[in-house]
């Protein structure tokens, strides 16, 4: 005889199996060789066993820890960015615009992300190039007596970086912002609230569980991001990922872009973990 | 007395339907004012001008002597408790309270005195540290006024906060919230649709229907001389007749209903003779078996078609032979316990307790309890 | 029971698995399917569907970069593809580290249709224990894309270093990989290839040559990345003075005879893209039979003509378009060819140095 619990158990295993395989073989297995590489020496210098020279040379070299900074504080500028921009839009989709108008907004945001990456930041590339729109326009009108390069800089990689990401922060801000009464922000208004206290006190407060897993997923995003940087950031642009790319696929160094990829893993931990302590936020609450 | 609020020839028109059509009232400082009306009539619209969301279409509206037109909300002197109350459950009880102090810039020391002393006066001393979710209804209730009383407010306005409790906790909080603004002296300005709360705490009702006062009064005088028909349905029960308002030989008048009864009647208002009328009658007017020698009464023999037994609020649902149901108050002094279902008794009651208003038609309201 | 039932249902998640497997082995054990990592352009549509129609065999063409064939086949020990096209510099190193390809036997290979001087260059190349791995199929070079209009030079005397000049700043481009750093290192009077088996003397070069890349840096626009992008830039004017190939030159030649490829006077960089077989190749027979199919004289000529690229095969020049033919004799001269730098193979290990100063170049401000 199966008892009703026992058959509840038989369920969990048949959906638990795939996923754990999937989790196993595509997760854990490879970042286990992962790890394991970015212990050891590259093959042709025949010096088996364990080593750290892989991480002392990313510590040695400061092109690699500067990029690596330089990553972390990008990311984190852009994630800020995104989230200043993002607020205020939520806030418009959920609590002004009526229910037509908001299904059109949202729908709105969401046509440029029914095309890749690529070809996002090509868009842009075509309107900021000194050969582009702006330009073109600029120079016919007699505004701009020479074309202007407005690409491959910081501040285009930054603009490109915030609008591929801006969705994926308004996204789940509009979740939760959609749950905040609209009585609360009155009341605040009424209570003698200015403008500014009301965000500060009421809309963000309420907000936090959907602000900080909008900034974990863009900042993850904006980290791990490789197209944008590269495109739109030109000649001087130095993206982390970059590094670990061109370890692993331009100079056959596996074992040092292995080393590289776990620190990158272990930075974004700590900075999400640092963030969370911060804003007084958990994981669990943040996930649900 | 000084007047606390004086809303003048206000309107308010969204597109082509007006919301509040022309309202002018003045409310002196410390008393209870309620406007009652049922949903839809406008009264939160004229609640939220007051309180400064909306700006009317026309008019204009005083606080304490001061014209309010473009005074943002978080400027004006009066403060409003929310129908869900929106107590905010980011902060506690005294960081909620301490909300619009900290707004005005006062230093927290001054802060937790005013917290808890009006935590005191609420009655709710040791909840400074509770959360908001840790409360009842009741207690979120009190918070909530003692969130705007701190502020110490001109005008308290009040959207219906007791319209989420249940009917025992509605009961008490009614003879509570009037002994609290007796105490404080605050003036509240209270919407409500419930008749039992505005009759109840207020000190003046303002009836409201389609946008318009129909009646300001106190409540007994609401009750017993209504000035409208409106007003006549809406507050208390009351039993219509419709007909046509006829004068006899000898001057009295009468309402001639469709199959012919004649009701006596002598106050007739501004109605004419020839008019169609809705004739008002309250069920505690109506006497059953009433004696022989009462020669002016209406009377007439009727079959009881139900006992509605409600305790003190017992009544008779009887038929009249043309088929008129009336609501007769059945008196819980065992005097009348031989009453059954299928009887046939004789109600009358003196023309005098009956008013009359010209018929208009319109619809008094839909399924408004 | 209830043992029986997850055993059975891990038979059943194996099974599936094993059967996609199978089903793919089986596939290519009959010879119906080539699976190939190449470049863009080297396997046209035209070609695979004839090979097809005469052999039966599906060819499924992956373009690809050395960088990506190399890391592919190392991530699957040499499985998963049955003809790869590396470049002749690229094949004995990964052979020696990773063990990826296999040796090839020349028998099955129609040499006669071969140029014996090419054949003979790649088969030493190429050589590891007595052992060769490659066929050579298409060559080319890498030197100067120069817009006429904007770069007066006489085009006999530009070189690398001329990437460096203040005058051209804002509109210089380059990739930032390896090859630039050899050509420099030519421009700069070194041997860079002669220097490939001295790390120490290398090292020196990369750091000379590194140096002046950095110091030239604010010449340049942008470090290019994909051949298309290059392309866009120069023909809107934004490029005047370039780094690429011969055959994005000649595409822009034809819309504006303005710009063209100009060998450099330290002499352009010669490369070779071969055929090599992977080490678990499934469908070896296939490979050689797509071997001699493309390298036979119209088919190399059809290729030449529509991609702008010399190929192995001795008789194509026949077939050539009188477009192709005036580019090659306009551009590659005998005194060019006499010039020209022939990539040798990289022994393991410079990518990584090489990787420290592209890195460096790309860090600099």
């Amino acid at each position: 005889m199966m008892t009703k619990s026992k058959k509840l158990g038989w369920g969990f295993f048949i959906f638990f199996i795939p996923v754990f395989l999937w989790l196993l073989l595509l997760i854990v297995l490879p970042h286990i060789e992962l790890l394991r590489m970015s212990f050891t020496r590259a093959a042709y210098l025949k010096q088996p066993g364990l080593t750290l020279s892989n991480y002392f040379e990313f510590f040695k070299e400061p092109i690699y820890w500067n990029t690596f900074l330089r990553t972390a504080m990008y990311s984190i500028t852009v994630t800020i960015i995104v989230l200043i921009i993002g607020l205020p839009v939520a806030f418009y989709i959920t609590k002004i615009a009526s229910l037509k108008t908001r299904g059109f907004l949202t729908i709105l945001i969401l046509i440029p992300f029914w095309v890749s990456e690529l070809i996002r930041v090509y868009g842009w590339m075509i309107i900021l190039r000194e050969s582009g729109i702006i330009n073109h326009f600029m120079t016919k009108f007699g505004i701009w007596k020479q074309p202007i390069e407005m690409l491959y800089n910081d501040a285009a990689m930054i603009m490109g970086l915030v609008y591929t990401s801006v969705l994926f922060m308004i996204v789940p801000i509009i979740g939760v912002m959609d749950s905040l009464d609209n009585s609360y922000i009155e009341a605040a208004y009424d209570l003698g609230a200015k403008k500014w206290v009301i965000w500060r006190h009421i809309i963000i407060p309420h907000c936090m569980p959907g602000i900080i897993s909008g900034c974990i997923i863009v900042f993850m995003m904006v980290l791990g991001s490789y197209l944008t940087p590269n495109l739109m950031g030109g000649k001087n642009s130095l993206w982390f990922t970059q590094q670990i790319y061109n370890q692993f696929i331009l100079y056959f160094n596996w074992n040092m872009g292995a080393a590289f990829g776990f620190l990158l893993l272990l930075m974004s931990s700590i900075i999400i973990w640092i963030a969370l302590k911060l804003s007084g936020q958990n994981l669990k609450e943040v996930v649900k | 007395m000084e007047i606390a609020l004086s809303v003048k020839n206000v309107v308010k028109k969204y597109g082509d339907f007006t919301a509040v059509n022309d309202v002018s009232f003045n409310v002196e400082d410390g008393k209870f004012f309620s406007i009652l009306g049922p949903s839809g009539c406008g009264k939160t619209t004229l609640l939220r001008m007051i309180a400064g969301f909306f700006e009317p279409t026309a008019g204009s509206i005083e606080i304490r002597g001061k014209n309010m037109a473009n005074v943002p909300p978080n400027k004006r002197p009066v403060n409003l408790v929310f129908q869900h109350l929106a107590l905010f459950p980011m902060m506690d009880v005294k960081e909620n309270i301490a909300f619009g102090l900290r707004r005005r810039g006062e230093k927290t020391p001054e802060v937790m005195k005013k917290v808890h002393n009006i935590l005191e006066r609420v009655g709710l001393p040791e909840y400074a540290d509770k959360r908001i979710d840790q409360l009842s209804g009741g207690q979120k209730q009190r918070i909530a006024i003692a969130r705007c009383l701190v502020l110490e407010p001109a005008v308290l306005l009040l959207d219906e906060p007791l319209g989420a409790l249940d009917l025992k906790l509605r009961e008490h909080m009614k003879v509570e919230l009037k002994k609290l603004q007796a105490e404080i002296g605050t003036t509240f300005v209270y919407i409500t649709h419930d008749q039992s709360e505005a009759m109840v705490m207020s000190d003046h009702v303002a009836v409201m229907n389609t946008g318009r006062f129909e009646q300001i009064d106190t409540p007994s005088n609401l009750y017993n001389n209504p000035a409208s028909s409106f007003v006549a349905m809406f507050v208390g029960n009351n039993n219509k007749v419709t007909g046509k308002l006829a004068k006899d030989e000898s001057g009295n008048f009468y309402v001639l209903d469709k199959n012919s009864l004649k009701y006596a009647i002598t106050s007739i208002k501004d109605c004419k003779e020839g008019d169609t009328v809705g004739m008002y009658t309250r069920p505690e007017a109506i006497i059953i078996n009433p004696a022989e020698d009462k020669t002016s009464f209406n009377r007439t023999g009727v079959f009881v078609k139900a006992v509605l037994f409600d305790g003190g609020n017992s009544r008779l649902l009887v038929v009249t032979p043309t088929g008129q149901e009336v609501l007769v108050a059945l008196p819980q002094n065992h005097q009348f316990d031989y009453i059954k279902k299928g009887d046939n008794i004789v109600i009358g009651w003196d023309p005098a307790s009956s008013v009359c208003f010209k018929e208009t038609g319109a619809k008094m309201y839909d399924d408004e309890i | 029971m209830k043992k029986a039932l997850l055993v059975l249902l891990v038979v059943l998640v194996c099974a599936s698995v094993a059967f996609a497997g199978g089903n793919k082995e089986k596939a290519a054990a009959e010879n119906k399917v080539l699976r190939m990592l190449t470049w863009t352009g080297y396997a046209p549509q035209s070609q695979i569907d004839e090979f097809e129609r005469l052999y039966g065999i599906k060819v499924e063409a992956t373009p690809s970069s050395n960088e990506e064939m190399i890391s592919k086949l190392r991530a699957t020990g040499g499985s998963g593809f049955d003809l790869a096209q590396p470049s002749q510099d690229r094949v004995v190193a990964v052979v020696e580290e990773f063990g990826i390809y296999q040796p090839i036997d020349y028998s099955k290979v129609n040499t006669d249709q071969l140029d014996a001087s090419t054949l003979a260059a790649t088969k030493k190349y190429t050589e590891y224990k007595g052992q060769s791995y490659a066929v050579p199929h298409v060559f080319g070079t890498s030197g100067l894309v120069v817009n006429k209009k904007y770069v007066k030079k006489d085009p006999k005397e530009l070189d690398y270093t001329d990437l460096l000049d203040p005058q051209y700043a804002g509109h210089v481009s380059y990739r930032c990989k390896r090859p630039i750093l050899c050509a420099m290192g030519f421009a700069l009077g070194y041997d860079p290839f002669a220097l490939y088996s001295n790390p120490t003397e290398y090292q020196k070069m990369l750091d000379a040559v590194g140096a002046k890349l950095i110091e030239g840096k604010k010449v340049l626009k942008y470090y290019w990345e994909n051949g298309d992008a290059l392309l866009q830039g120069m023909r809107a004017g934004e490029i005047w003075l370039a780094k690429g190939w011969e055959q994005g030159a000649w595409k822009l030649y034809k819309e504006n005879p303005d710009i063209d490829y100009v060998a450099p006077k330290s002499g352009a960089m010669a490369w070779v893209d071969t055929f090599a077989l992977p080490a678990k190749s499934e469908n070896v027979e296939g490979a050689y039979k797509w071997i001699n199919f493309v390298l036979q004289p119209e088919k190399a000529a059809e290729f030449t003509n529509a991609e702008g690229y010399g190929t192995a095969s001795k008789d194509a020049v026949k077939y050539y378009t009188p477009e192709a033919a005036a580019n090659f004799s306009r551009c590659f001269t005998p005194e060019v060819m006499a010039n020209m730098n022939w990539y040798p193979t990289v022994p393991s290990g410079l990518e990584e140095m090489e990787g420290k100063i592209l890195d460096k170049m790309r860090a600099a401000k």
